[in-house]
Parts: structure tokens; C-alpha cells; sequence
């Protein structure tokens, strides 16, 4: 134990027990935030496995992940709209559409993320670290300018088309929307620890994060391996893009940044390039979220969640789970 | 012996030197364009204020050149030292402590402010690099986009002191320093120094830039050329290996991070008494990444390059992409389409602001990763590595 060490648990410490407090003294508000937390949680959890996946296989700090998340949103609406949706109640068709919209639009942003990847960062795979950092800079302008070319400056409504269904047991109300929300998350999160742990691509894209060139000797295509994991990443996000389109109802074309920096920061807390570390990271994060905004006020959430970017890597830079990366 | 003036001065030899040459360049522009632009406006001073504001962003640039140039520490909040340098100023230059629980204004010279917000600035600048710079790469990077994400928040939020979101107005101007008033200065025609008036006139604005800006090019180009300016290089090129020649990397580091934010104390205090109003939207990350990418525009690590690219990028930012409707509008009623064609096109190009700028960074990087101007010992060790990789490519195919 150093130094550094005791003053990230100190911190834990402090936070754990100031949130005891309120749990004892308010139970059913603490509750009822921890809920909102959750489901938060679970969004920012999805958006952070794209930037943690690709951190860890080509070390980029994907700034257009954000935009790729939002962009699902707006895709989401315009497939909606081709069905005879029906918002406010549930009906076969709001079914049928919730089925459909959510492949098509992981697939479409699968593969727009791809194209991204193709044009944008593997030309410059041997470039100077700075030159992919510029263009995923410019790929997310590029993308909130495609947004806003398209629905224009304005909040954007996406359909309500959840069953409306909800209930309260000892006084916290439980929407069906946040079941839905945590349980879809959790689908997702698992078939991906599948997808990583037990398949042969899954096995190439750990080995291509561990070592780029052995990986190749060994016979993996790397240019295929990447192009896998951004496609990956942007199924995940564009999922989150669509449950935070059911679950808040609006989107506009700026989310992406600030809700990508809070995913990006989830992926840090959790240990970057650490799949469980995103998950767990984007969870934490949520809840953390919610209760800065329940307890200390909504305008310091940001101040918090960057303060804890910052002190967790100036205590602990490899964040919660976080292996050790050695320094190529 | 008569010697041509081109051999007295070694001119030849001078001018061979690409830098000496953009200089050269730079300063006769600089000194011709109030001139030129002002008797050809017909006295109207607009674009003189125009290149007021694009004087601090190369300020800006040339500092944000020490950390990332430099020394290679990826700086991504670099708008917080200069919101914190503006805020200096603003503070002890307005009427807003008047209104805060102080109940007290306090004018501060700005001759002495401009000094002090420097330092404050770059007493930020340590602070946060005192725990982070062991942190390596992208940690770094991560951090202080974390930073420069939490200072214009705090701004907002300690509205009591800062006014928050109504920002701070009605900043004082300053005045000619006191050692340079006298017999000799005002507005008369034998006078000597011109009494500028900074309330009325961007000309005494733009003099002030371009001050500022030649003493930081001095400053900075020293620094390179100094023991400190090799040691940032060789932690660049490789932190271990400097380690071990005996440089204290982290105090090595500190010096970028500090001076280089010194640099924006600087920018944020003029900025601050140009524009007689700050507000924390003026210091998010855009402005960051705009900086960022001017400096690697421009060229890493080369400051006639990086005040090259803040200039083209500024231009491109806020002059041509902002005025891209109204010359397509014009040029579409030129060609003789009717207005109502004319103002769609027109909204559609507003609308592809983002896009466009996007895509210039996309095709940029894709393009020239290099830079306009890329410093020229970065160039060699960027051809060096390709040379490395063709000889790899060459061994590869031999062997197969």
C-alpha cells in the first residue's frame, strides 16, 4: 500500500459513508435515485465499452464515439417512423417496431463506425500519435454537422413507444422503462463478455490489444480484427443511442459530446482497455451522477464526474479493474 | 572591395533560411496589413479587430507549442489556463467585485495584470501538473480535458464571485504605461508616441498583439534553443532515455506545463481587456481543440509554422466558413438564380458549418499529418521512421 493508495480508499471511504448516511436517514429518496442511477448507469455503460474496446486495441482516445451514440438515436427515429407506431400505449405494432428498429439501427451504425475507421484512423495507424486524435476530433464534428444538417439545431422527439407500465413498492416508483433499460444493458454486456471470451475473434482482438505484431505473426488479420472492434463498439452504442431515445424522448445533436466525455470517463474509472472495468465504470458513473444531482446540486454533477476522472488517475491510473499496460 | 548589399548582410544565405524568411514575412505583414487594410476600408477598422482576436489565438498557439511541441505532453484543457488568466484580469479590472460578497471593486492596472495573470496561470499549470505529469501519454491528455472541462463549470457555478452565467462586463481598458506618457506623447503631430487610445481605437489593440506576440516568439525560440528546450525535446523522443542522461523529467515537464500555460495567462488578460467581457462559454473545449489543431496545423514544435496555422485556421474558422452563405448568395445571384434559390443554398451552407470544419481536420491530418510548416527536425525523424518502415517492407518481401 502506498501513499496514493490510501488516499483513493480514504476517498471511497468518505463517499461510501456520506452516502450511508442518506440511505438511513432517507431511505425511499435514496432508493428511488439509486433507480435513476442505475439506468443512467447502464446507458453510459454500453457508450463506455466502444471507447474502452478501442483504447485498448489501437490506444485512440475515439472522440466520435459520442456522436456515433447520438447518430443512433436520430437513425432510430427515421426507422420508426416507417411503422404505424403508437406512442402512450403499447400495441403489436410498437412491438414488431422495437424488434426491427433495434438490429437494423446497431447494424447501420456498425457500419458506419466501420467506414469511419476505414477512412478516418487506419490510414494513419503509423502516423504521430496526434494525427488519429485530430481526425476523431474531426469525425465528431463531422457527425454533429450531419445531425444537424439533418433535424437542424432543435431538440429532436423520439416516440414513446414503451409500454407506459409502472408501479410503487414502499414508496419508490419502478417505470417499466427502467427494467427495461437495465435489462436490455445487461443482454447486451453479457453476449459481448461471450462474444470476447469464447469466440475466435474475440480471442484475435484480445490478442491484437496484448500485442499488436505478435498478433499479426501468429496469422491474425489485424486490419480485420480492428474493423471488427469498431463495429463492435458502435452495435453497443448504438444500442445505448436508442434506449436513451425510449427512455428520455429526446435527443438533440450535441449529446454525444458531453455524454461521450461521462462514457469516456466511466471507461477510465473502470480501468481502460478493461472490458468488466467499462461495464462497472458506467455504472458507477450513473449512480454517481445521480446522486450529485440529487445531493449536491445538478450544476456541480460535471465538476464531480471530472474531479473523478482526475483523481482516479492521479491515485489510481489504472482505474478500478485496470490492468497494467506497459509503455510501448 | 565593393560588396553587394545581398553579401554584405549574407542575405542569400539568410533568406535560405526558411524561418528567417516566414519571419520576415510575418513582420512586414504584420506591419503593412492596418495600413493597407485601413486606407483600402476606406478608414473602417473591422478587420483590424478581426486580427486583434486572431493575435491572441496565436498566442494561444504558440504557447500551447511548448507543451505538445515541445516537450509532447498532449495539453486537451488548455482553454481553462486562459479562462483563468481572463478571469485574473476581469476580477481585479471591473466593477464585479463590487457585487460579490467583497462588496468592493478593484482596478488594477493592467500593466501589472497582464503580469499577474500570467503567473497565476501559470501557477494553475503546476498545480495540476504537480500530481498528474507522472501520469504518461494519454493520461495526461485525459486529464487535463478533465480540467478544462471543470474551470468553466466552477466559473459558472461561483456566480456569487464570477457572475456565472451573466458573465463579466464593462472590463477596463488600459492606458499607455506612465513611463511612456510625457512630453513627448499624444495626439499631436510632433509628438513622438501616439496617445492610443484602447477605448475607441483596434489599432492600439493591434499594436499590443503584435508586441506580445514578438516578445513571446523571442522568448519561446530562446527557450528552444536552450538546456531546457533539449531537455523537453529528448523527453519527447524517449522519456527513459532522457531519465537516464540525468533530466529530471517531472520538474522538466512542470517548466512546459507552467510556461506554456503562462502563455495563455497572457492571451486570457489581453483577451479579457480587448473584448471588455468575459464569459465562461468563451473557454470550452472547442476553443481547446482549436488551439490544438492550429498548433498541429501549423507544424509541431516549429513557431513560425504554428503562427502560420493559427492564422490560416483562424481565417478558415471565423472568417471564411462564417461568411461562406452570404458569398454564395452572392455569387448565386450573380450567376443569375433567382433569391429565393440563392437563400436556400445560403441556409443550407450555415447548416454545413460543421461539416465542413470536420472535414478540413479529416483531410488535414489525412493529407499533410505533418503540418504546413513542420518543424525541420520532426520532418527528418518523420522521414526517417518511413525510410525504417520501406527497409522493413523491402527485408519482408525478400524473405517470402
Amino acid at each position: 500500500m502506498s501513499l496514493p493508495d490510501y488516499g483513493f480508499y480514504i476517498l471511497c471511504a468518505t463517499a461510501v459513508l456520506l452516502l450511508a448516511t442518506q440511505a438511513i436517514t432517507h431511505p425511499t429518496d435514496f432508493l428511488q435515485v439509486t433507480i435513476f442511477g442505475l439506468t443512467q448507469g447502464a446507458i453510459y455503460a454500453l457508450v463506455a465499452l466502444g471507447y474502452t474496446m478501442v483504447y485498448g486495441i489501437i490506444e485512440l482516445i475515439n472522440f466520435a464515439h459520442g456522436d456515433v451514440f447520438t447518430l443512433s438515436a436520430y437513425i432510430g427515429t427515421t426507422v420508426l417512423g416507417f411503422f404505424a407506431i403508437n406512442e402512450g400505449t403499447f400495441t403489436t405494432v410498437n412491438l414488431i417496431a422495437l424488434v426491427v428498429v433495434f438490429p437494423v439501427v446497431m447494424l447501420v451504425m456498425g457500419g458506419i463506425n466501420v467506414g469511419i475507421e476505414r477512412v478516418a484512423y487506419r490510414p494513419l495507424r503509423n502516423a504521430p500519435r496526434l494525427a488519429p486524435l485530430i481526425t476523431a476530433i474531426g469525425m465528431s464534428f463531422f457527425l454533429e454537422g450531419v445531425m444537424f444538417f439533418w433535424k437542424g439545431p432543435a431538440t429532436v422527439h423520439f416516440p414513446d413507444i414503451l409500454p407506459q407500465y409502472s408501479t410503487t413498492i414502499g414508496g419508490v416508483f419502478f417505470g417499466f422503462k427502467d427494467i427495461f433499460v437495465v435489462v436490455t444493458a445487461a443482454i447486451l454486456v453479457s453476449l459481448l463478455a461471450v462474444f470476447i471470451n469464447r469466440t475466435k475473434l474475440g480471442k484475435a482482438m484480445r490478442a491484437t490489444a496484448q500485442d499488436r505484431d505478435a498478433a499479426q505473426l501468429m496469422g491474425i488479420d489485424i486490419n480485420r480484427t480492428i474493423a471488427a472492434t469498431f463495429f463492435i463498439g458502435a452495435v453497443l452504442a448504438g444500442a445505448g443511442g436508442l434506449i436513451w431515445g425510449l427512455y428520455y424522448n429526446t435527443v438533440y445533436f450535441q449529446l454525444g459530446f458531453r455524454s461521450g466525455l461521462i462514457a469516456f470517463t466511466a471507461a477510465v474509472f473502470g480501468g481502460i482497455g478493461n472490458i468488466p472495468g467499462a461495464a462497472l465504470g458506467g455504472l458507477l458513473i450513473g449512480l454517481i451522477a445521480g446522486y450529485s444531482d440529487t445531493y449536491i446540486g445538478s450544476k456541480w454533477t460535471q465538476v464531480v464526474v471530472f474531479g473523478i476522472l482526475i483523481g482516479v488517475l492521479v491515485f489510481r491510473p489504472t482505474g478500478l479493474l485496470g490492468m497494467r499496460v506497459p509503455e510501448k | 572591395m565593393s560588396q553587394t548589399l545581398l553579401q554584405r548582410f549574407n542575405l542569400r544565405e539568410r533568406i535560405r533560411d526558411r524561418d528567417t524568411a516566414v519571419y520576415s514575412i510575418l513582420v512586414i505583414a504584420a506591419i503593412l496589413f492596418p495600413i493597407v487594410d485601413i486606407y483600402a476600408n476606406g478608414g473602417g477598422t473591422a478587420d483590424v479587430s478581426q486580427a486583434t482576436r486572431a493575435g491572441t489565438f496565436v498566442l494561444l498557439a504558440i504557447g500551447l507549442n511548448v507543451v505538445v511541441g515541445f516537450a509532447g505532453l498532449l495539453d486537451l484543457g488548455y482553454a481553462a489556463f486562459y479562462a483563468i488568466g481572463a478571469y485574473t484580469y476581469a476580477l481585479f479590472g471591473s466593477l464585479q467585485l463590487a457585487s460579490s460578497p467583497l462588496h468592493h471593486a478593484i482596478h488594477v492596472n493592467f500593466w501589472i495584470m497582464i503580469f499577474v495573470a500570467m503567473f497565476v496561470a501559470a501557477a494553475f499549470g503546476a498545480i495540476l501538473g504537480f500530481p498528474t505529469l507522472r501520469l504518461r501519454g494519454d493520461y495526461l491528455a485525459i486529464v487535463t480535458l478533465g480540467f478544462g472541462e471543470i474551470v468553466p463549470q466552477l466559473f459558472y457555478n461561483f456566480d456569487q464571485w464570477t457572475g456565472g452565467i451573466n458573465a463579466i462586463g464593462l472590463i477596463d481598458q488600459p492606458h499607455l504605461p506612465f513611463w511612456v506618457q510625457g512630453p513627448w506623447s499624444g495626439d499631436g503631430d510632433v509628438k513622438v508616441v501616439q496617445n492610443f487610445n484602447f477605448n475607441t481605437d483596434p489599432v492600439a489593440f493591434y499594436v499590443l498583439i503584435v508586441i506580445l506576440i514578438a516578445i513571446a516568439v523571442i522568448l519561446v525560440s530562446n527557450l528552444y534553443k536552450s538546456r531546457l528546450g533539449r531537455a523537453w525535446m529528448a523527453i519527447r523522443e524517449d522519456e527513459v532515455a532522457a531519465a537516464a542522461m540525468g533530466i529530471n523529467t517531472v520538474s522538466t515537464k512542470l517548466l512546459a506545463f507552467g510556461i506554456g500555460a503562462s502563455f495563455s495567462g497572457f492571451a486570457g488578460a489581453y483577451y479579457a481587456a480587448n473584448l471588455a467581457l468575459v464569459s465562461p462559454d468563451n473557454f470550452l473545449f472547442i476553443v481547446s481543440i482549436t488551439v490544438l489543431v492550429m498548433v498541429v496545423l501549423g507544424g509541431m514544435g516549429n513557431i513560425s509554422g504554428v503562427i502560420l496555422g493559427a492564422l490560416v485556421l483562424y481565417y478558415v474558422v471565423f472568417v471564411l466558413i462564417p461568411g461562406l452563405p452570404e458569398n454564395i448568395t452572392n455569387l448565386a445571384s450573380s450567376v443569375g438564380l433567382s433569391s429565393d434559390v440563392a437563400g436556400t443554398i445560403a441556409d443550407a451552407t450555415t447548416r454545413l458549418n460543421f461539416i465542413i470544419y470536420g472535414l478540413i481536420l479529416v483531410a488535414m491530418m489525412l493529407l499533410r499529418p505533418q503540418g504546413i510548416l513542420p518543424s525541420r527536425v520532426r520532418e527528418q525523424e518523420l522521414k526517417h521512421a518511413s525510410v525504417q518502415e520501406d527497409e522493413a517492407a523491402v527485408e519482408m518481401t525478400h524473405q517470402e
